[in-house]
């Protein structure tokens, strides 16, 4: 069983989490050209050996995260979450106090 | 090397055994091949031997990380069948079923096919539907199958799990009487001795580092013993074609790895003469007997990218919990071994057998979970291709432009993901 360090739920099995996909995959605008389409949807780099992948906490706070992982071994290196803004509002010292 | 029969068993018998010689040389590689295939499983293996038979081709090298069919050639559940939909894939699958009712013949070595039927439950009148228009597309495309009422069910396989109160209730099945399972070492030594009679170099433990171009062209590989030099050059390592594909910085594919774990029970005595199939619900499990006895039987993939040989428990929870709402009688049988194989999953569940940039590279590869039915036609197909420098029209959509020209072979219905493939 792989544990994943959920950053909003703690330390859980990996059977609570549901594999997304290669994070590295840069998806382009709406009106981006059909290759740059194709490249993001079909094709992989399929790496063998340490990879940023994104994985959602289905069976817990449902944040998707990203995980930093070696596919050779699954050792998982690092875990934060997926969105940027969600990584800012947990550190409080990044937390904008509300207007009084 | 005398060819194999009943009368050399009796004589052998007669003298100890001490007849037989070996069923394929370990050569020393030449400096130069008409044609290198990378990959000594069942697809290389058999490319290498029909390109011999069928083609005439046999200044051919096999080159072999491991030892052959050590990959996913040792690692299936050893189901074949031919029960597809989709156009390519119904005929090249057809053609693989043919091959496999007359391989031991062709290889004179035994396979042990044993066309004991593939049965896939149903559960639902939608079910029943959906396999009555897949089995009607097939015979009308020259592949046979049935439609088995429950009373026809209960009568072939008695001990399944009939209960009204099951969570998924049987109602019938669809069922391939031609498909059945084979000896899956007996497949890739059969074809190694094949392809070695015509004069086939099967160079295992030599794991190919490096491709070398020169103005456009493969020109040779070089391997952990040394470079061997080749006018052309087939990939076919699925599991690990990503890796492979990276030497010739032709950028990427649509390929994934993926994991499937297979397992087997201790050796019972006989107690399940067809292959049983149940997909319903997000379940998914297939379970056949061996020869010898053991019950051999797999599920899902793990979920998520792996390039390690091993698997995780969820998916022995998951597949346990099948077999025991499938056939209750298993409860108490006790797993012998299990194990797990590296996948080539595709982004449409389909295979590819084609051309690639490289006027001479030639690449057999995304056979996602099926790659053991379609070993046969695999090797007939590729090596055709390599022979003649252009695809059967069986095979005519195997390529990696077909994602971007629309025409994408997903079986299953299930989009571009990978995993969702099986």
């Amino acid at each position: 069983m792989l544990r994943i360090q959920c950053p909003f739920c703690g330390l859980r099995d990996h059977s609570e989490f549901s594999y997304g996909s290669d994070a590295s995959v840069e998806y382009p605008p709406l009106d981006g050209s059909q290759e740059a389409w194709h490249d993001a949807v079909f094709q992989r780099e399929n790496i063998d050996g340490v990879q940023f992948e994104t994985w959602q906490h289905t069976l817990g706070c449902r944040m998707w995260i990203v995980v930093e992982r070696n596919t050779r071994t699954h050792d998982i290196l690092s875990v934060r979450p997926a969105h940027d803004g969600i990584a800012q509002a947990l550190n409080p010292s990044l937390m904008i106090e509300p207007d009084q | 090397m005398k060819p194999y029969s009943a009368w050399k068993v009796f004589v052998n018998g007669m003298n100890g055994q001490k007849g037989w010689t070996r069923a394929w040389r370990d050569p020393e590689p030449k400096k130069e091949y008409d044609v290198i295939i990378v990959g000594a499983g069942l697809h290389g293996l058999a490319t290498a031997y029909y390109l011999a038979k069928n083609h005439g081709v046999t200044n051919i090298a096999v080159v072999e990380k491991g030892w052959l069919g050590g990959g996913n050639g040792g690692r299936n559940t050893t189901i074949v069948r031919s029960n597809y939909m989709m156009p390519g894939n119904r005929e090249f699958y057809e053609h693989s079923l043919k091959l496999w009712e007359n391989l031991s013949h062709d290889l004179n070595y035994n396979v042990m096919f044993s066309q004991r039927a593939h049965v896939s439950l149903l559960h639902s009148p939608a079910a029943r539907d959906a396999a009555a228009r897949r089995y009607n597309t097939m015979r009308l495309t020259g592949t046979d199958g049935e439609l088995w009422d429950l009373p026809t069910l209960r009568r072939n396989i008695p001990h399944l799990n009939f209960d009204a109160d099951a969570r998924f209730p049987i109602t019938g099945a669809m069922v391939q009487p031609r498909a059945g399972t084979a000896r899956h070492d007996a497949v890739a030594w059969g074809y190694a001795r094949g392809a070695d009679q015509y004069g086939v170099d099967i160079l295992q433990n030599r794991e190919v580092i490096a491709v070398h171009r020169d103005s456009g062209k493969i020109t040779g590989v070089e391997t952990t013993r040394g470079l061997i030099k080749a006018k052309k050059v087939g990939f076919a390592v699925a599991g690990n074609t990503s890796r492979l594909w990276r030497m010739t910085d032709l950028g990427q594919l649509p390929i994934e790895s993926h994991k499937l774990q297979a397992f087997v029970s201790e050796p019972l005595k006989p107690l399940l003469d067809h292959v049983v199939v149940f997909g319903v619900g997000g379940a998914h499990f297939y379970i056949s007997q061996s020869d010898k006895g053991g019950m051999v039987f797999g599920g899902d993939l793990d979920w998520y990218k792996s390039y390690a040989q091993r698997g995780n428990l969820p998916i022995v929870q998951d597949v346990a919990e099948c077999a025991t709402s499938v056939l209750p009688c298993l409860g108490r049988v006790r797993l012998l071994r299990h194990w797990s194989g590296v996948m080539d999953m595709s982004m449409d569940g389909s295979a590819f057998i084609c051309k690639t940039p490289i006027s001479n590279l030639y690449l057999n590869a995304g056979w996602n979970y099926g790659g053991f039915k379609a070993s046969p036609a695999s090797g007939w197909f590729f090596a055709d291709l390599i022979a003649n420098d252009r695809p059967d029209p069986v095979i005519q959509n195997f390529t990696l432009d077909r994602f971007s020209r629309g025409i994408n072979i997903d079986e299953r219905g299930a989009g571009p993901d990978p995993k969702l493939h099986g």
